[in-house]
């Protein structure tokens, strides 16, 4: 068992960085993303970024290799790494440390790899280009990291394409690749975020390991408190470009000093009263449903009372959105019946009258894509009005203007395009458009999924409040537990495309739990910087012979 | 099976039904277009009678219907048929089998393009790649608007430039391309070459600028940020990196421009008296010489078929996800 080492290291200064100041260009004009920070990083440090998005974390990250992304500049400050100066740096002097002293792990590892190459050969790039290792040497190497990473099958694991595996393998085999040339510093972007909290777990646990293991500094950048926790020496919190605080990892959990971390600290707190519903206003039966030969939901019954909040949670893969699509009509399930108001369905959804269309809305994860962009607010909320209820002209404007102020956003959104709305007001116009149709039921898909946390609290809030005045049943779609606790009267946990446990609320979150169920709680990360590492106890423990 | 294998073969069974459906199209135009060789050879001052007679020596007196098919069951056999032209409704019998008379045409056709083909495929590769590499540069901007000038300038326009310049003011290559089965190989790449040098110039535009795009398409992907950041240098990043990720769309342009050599080319073939297949064409269609027609529809519909098969077989080949599957 590794030990915690959660204080700092006292080791020489690797990165010095003084009042950095980058600014981006967009909509013709350049903007400032960093104003001026500070930040210094000890040999065998972790230092966690966290902030919402667009407080310049991932910018203040690579700004931290000296790397700028196309359209972004660094116009002010020193960033200096072991002594060499990375903003007046020449590109192949930058280039000699990239990827060898300085390495980088990035959010998305689907996306991250080159869908052309083998991964061994990408994990060893670096490392024989600058003949850090011989290749053959690399290449056993590497096949040892991916061992120390835990991947199935480390011999051949680097022989497949990056399709050929699994996201949390690899983020696996990319912090590998980070590893590879043994690198002073690794900078880490959100590595987990794209992951099942049962998959981050491994991963968290893999990526401390060997970075404790070869005492390499790195920069954990993240949007999850819980995580960093468990990542990091020191938390840094960043607003808007600029610093907030900076503390040691225990006392920021305990003592956050600025209303601002407070606030970040809190939003996990929200948790709904449950009540127990008995008018079943949506039922699925018996569903079998498939895409193609690919039979994805096995016997799924999910009774959903009215007026109450449905979560189904499970990690991606379990069903959760199918279900979902079966129960709009997108769909069609291949086996079983679904209810609405205790009439049968029809399962095609070209086969539903406009009434049956009308009383169930969704709302969807990426309010971005959801949303015509040619199409202003006025347009998007009062499409739904004229074709379900027939509302024209002045009716149909005023009547947009109630549903903005239900939503908590004033008439002078009417006239403006998706494009010049915020993420949290997207979603909100989203919920607008849902509500137009005057609806029984809102099936709710990762609704706050892509929002930061402060705004996602915004959004719970207004769903609950508008269940509270309409009576509005929510079927909750999501992969996240506090979530789950915020919104919920009842939950149910779907794996593989089958149901694993229904019941209200406090039932499923508490013991005793079917197997699967615990394994998804206890995944979920909690904000004690101790978390992972009792867990991983934890699990060792059990699967020792007794 | 394998993928790669199922494909071609679904692709090639598909390439069939597409020769019948554009012989059955060719062969009803044709039909629809007022007169017949009967009278377009016999000219209007033949009697109804002549003209009548003459139909029925070709086989022109039966039903359209029938005669596609008599015609399609010949091709099914290997036999083109033969050509109308050459008869007369008296006196002896000069025509041609049909084949005879495309094969050196196509040989003709295939040599201009082949020679077209290795000038300008490896060109437009290596100004494309060159161009995505110096990016916003003088040189991209160069090389963008030169190409974009010869695309956008008529065929015959660019040919008579050529002419003017390498044959009249400084003559170092022939402005006349007859060719014919004896000229001798050299004799016939020197006679080629303002052709090649016309069709090079129309046809490396889109080829360059698909390269160009693809490559700087793919450099906003996270895996091209992910090789900069491993220390990847600019010319890595592009040909290690990129190039093989974007053979797919370039593949697909340079089967199309590759096949425009083939069927595209009548108005070069006019400018430098070249006899390629689009003339033999051109000509058969004015007399209403339907075998000969058809045969090089077939002709071109094929090289359209073969060639984008070779650019599906590139595509599948560069493209890890479809070579090993999960």
């Amino acid at each position: 068992m590794t030990t915690e080492t959660k204080t700092p290291e006292k080791g020489d200064v690797l990165l010095k960085m003084r009042d950095v100041r980058i600014e981006g260009f967009s909509d013709e004009q350049w903007h400032r993303i960093i104003k001026g920070v500070d930040l210094t990083l000890h040999r065998g440090e972790v230092m966690g970024l966290i902030g919402e998005s667009g407080a310049g974390k991932s910018t203040l990250g690579l700004a931290a290799m000296g790397y700028t992304q196309p359209g972004v500049r660094i116009t002010g400050g020193s960033i200096e790494f072991d002594g060499i100066d990375l903003v007046a740096a020449s590109e192949a002097e930058k280039r000699r440390l990239w990827g060898t002293r300085i390495a980088y792990v990035a959010q998305s590892a689907a996306a991250s790899f080159n869908p052309a190459h083998r991964l061994l050969d990408q994990t060893i790039e670096a490392t024989t280009r600058m003949n850090i290792l011989p290749e053959a040497e690399a290449r056993r190497d590497a096949i040892e990291l991916y061992r120390d990473l835990q991947l199935p099958d480390p011999e051949h694991i680097g022989e497949r394409y990056p399709h050929q595996v699994s996201g949390g393998q690899l983020q696996r085999v990319m912090t590998a690749m980070a590893m590879s040339p043994r690198p002073d510093l690794i900078i880490f972007d959100e590595p987990t975020t794209a992951l099942d909290v049962t998959t981050q777990v491994e991963v968290l646990a893999a990526m401390r390991k060997i970075v404790e293991e070869h005492h390499t500094a790195a920069i954990y950048i993240t949007h999850d408190l819980a995580v960093v926790a468990q990542m990091a020496d020191v938390i840094k919190v960043l607003r808007y470009g600029e610093e907030v605080e900076e503390a040691e990892t225990r006392q920021m959990l305990t003592h956050p000093e600025k209303p601002y971390t407070r606030s970040l600290w809190s939003v996990r707190a929200l948790q709904k009263r449950e009540e127990k519903g008995d008018d079943v206003h949506l039922s699925i039966e018996g569903v079998d449903a498939a895409y193609g030969s690919a039979k994805v939901l096995h016997d799924v019954t999910i009774s959903i009372p009215r007026g109450k909040t449905v979560a189904i949670v499970g990690e991606s893969g379990s069903g959760k959105s199918t279900t979902a699509r079966v129960i709009t009509g997108l769909l069609p399930q291949t086996k079983g019946v679904v209810r609405f108001n205790g009439e049968v369905l029809p399962p095609r959804l070209q086969d539903r009258s406009k009434e049956q269309l009308q009383r169930i809305q969704m709302i969807y994860q990426m309010a971005d894509t959801a949303m015509n962009p040619r199409q202003t607010v006025g347009e998007i909320i009062g499409r739904p009005l004229e074709f379900y209820l027939g509302l024209k002209g002045r009716a149909r404007e005023k009547r947009v203007i109630e549903l903005l102020e239900m939503i908590e956003l004033d008439e002078s959104f009417i006239d403006r395009f998706p494009s010049e709305l915020s993420g949290g007001q997207k979603q909100r116009i989203c919920i607008a458009r849902a509500l137009a149709a005057e609806p029984e039921f809102i099936i709710c898909d990762e609704v706050t999924s892509a929002l930061d946390q402060i705004v996602q609290e915004g959004i719970l809030k207004l769903l609950l409040r508008l269940q509270k005045e309409f009576g509005i049943t929510y079927m909750f779609i999501t992969h996240d537990i506090a979530t789950v606790k915020a919104i919920s009267d009842e939950i149910v946990v779907m794996y593989q495309g089958r149901v694993v446990e229904q019941g209200m609320k406090s039932e499923v979150l508490s013991p005793p739990y079917p197997e699967y169920t615990r394994l998804l709680l206890s995944s979920v990360p909690e904000m004690d910087p101790d978390w992972l590492t009792r867990l991983l106890a934890e699990r060792e423990a059990e699967q020792a012979p007794a | 099976m394998h993928p790669v294998l199922l494909t071609v073969l679904k692709r090639l069974g598909l390439g069939v039904v597409t020769l019948v459906i554009v012989s059955a199209i060719i062969f009803s135009s044709i039909s629809l277009l007022p007169g017949d060789f009967g009278q377009a050879v016999l000219g209007q001052a033949a009697t109804e009678e002549t003209v009548a007679a003459f139909r029925k020596e070709l086989g022109l007196d039966k039903p359209a219907v029938v005669r596609y098919f008599e015609w399609l069951g010949n091709v099914v056999q290997g036999d083109l048929g033969t050509s109308f032209s050459g008869r007369a409704s008296s006196g002896q019998d000069r025509s041609r089998p049909v084949a005879e008379l495309v094969a050196p045409r196509l040989w003709n056709t295939l040599f201009l393009a082949g020679v077209t083909a290795i000038i300008a495929v490896p060109l437009a590769l290596i100004l494309g790649l060159t161009a995505a590499l110096y990016r916003n540069t003088l040189y991209d901007r160069v090389v963008n608007a030169v190409t974009l000038t010869t695309i956008a300038t008529p065929e015959f326009f660019v040919a008579y430039i050529l002419i003017l310049l390498f044959a009249s003011l400084w003559p170092v290559f022939p402005s006349l391309a007859n060719v014919d089965a004896s000229t001798p190989f050299w004799d016939r790449l020197y006679k080629v070459s303002l052709p090649a040098m016309t069709l090079t110039l129309v046809i490396m535009a889109h080829m360059m600028r698909m390269t160009r795009a693809a490559i700087i398409n793919l450099l906003a992907s996270p895996y091209i940020q992910m090789a900069r950041l491993k220390g990847a240098s600019q010319t890595e990043v592009i040909l290690k990196h990129a190039l093989p990720n974007a053979w797919a769309p370039i593949a697909t342009v340079i089967a199309f421009n590759l096949a425009y050599l083939v069927v595209g080319v009548v108005v070069v073939e006019v400018v430098f008296v070249y006899p390629g297949i689009g003339q033999l064409m051109v000509d058969a269609v004015t007399t209403r010489d339907i075998p000969v027609v058809q045969a090089c529809a077939l002709i071109f519909a094929a090289t359209y078929v073969i060639l984008n098969l070779i650019a599906d077989i590139i595509g599948i080949v560069t493209n890890p996800r479809l070579l090993h599957p999960r």
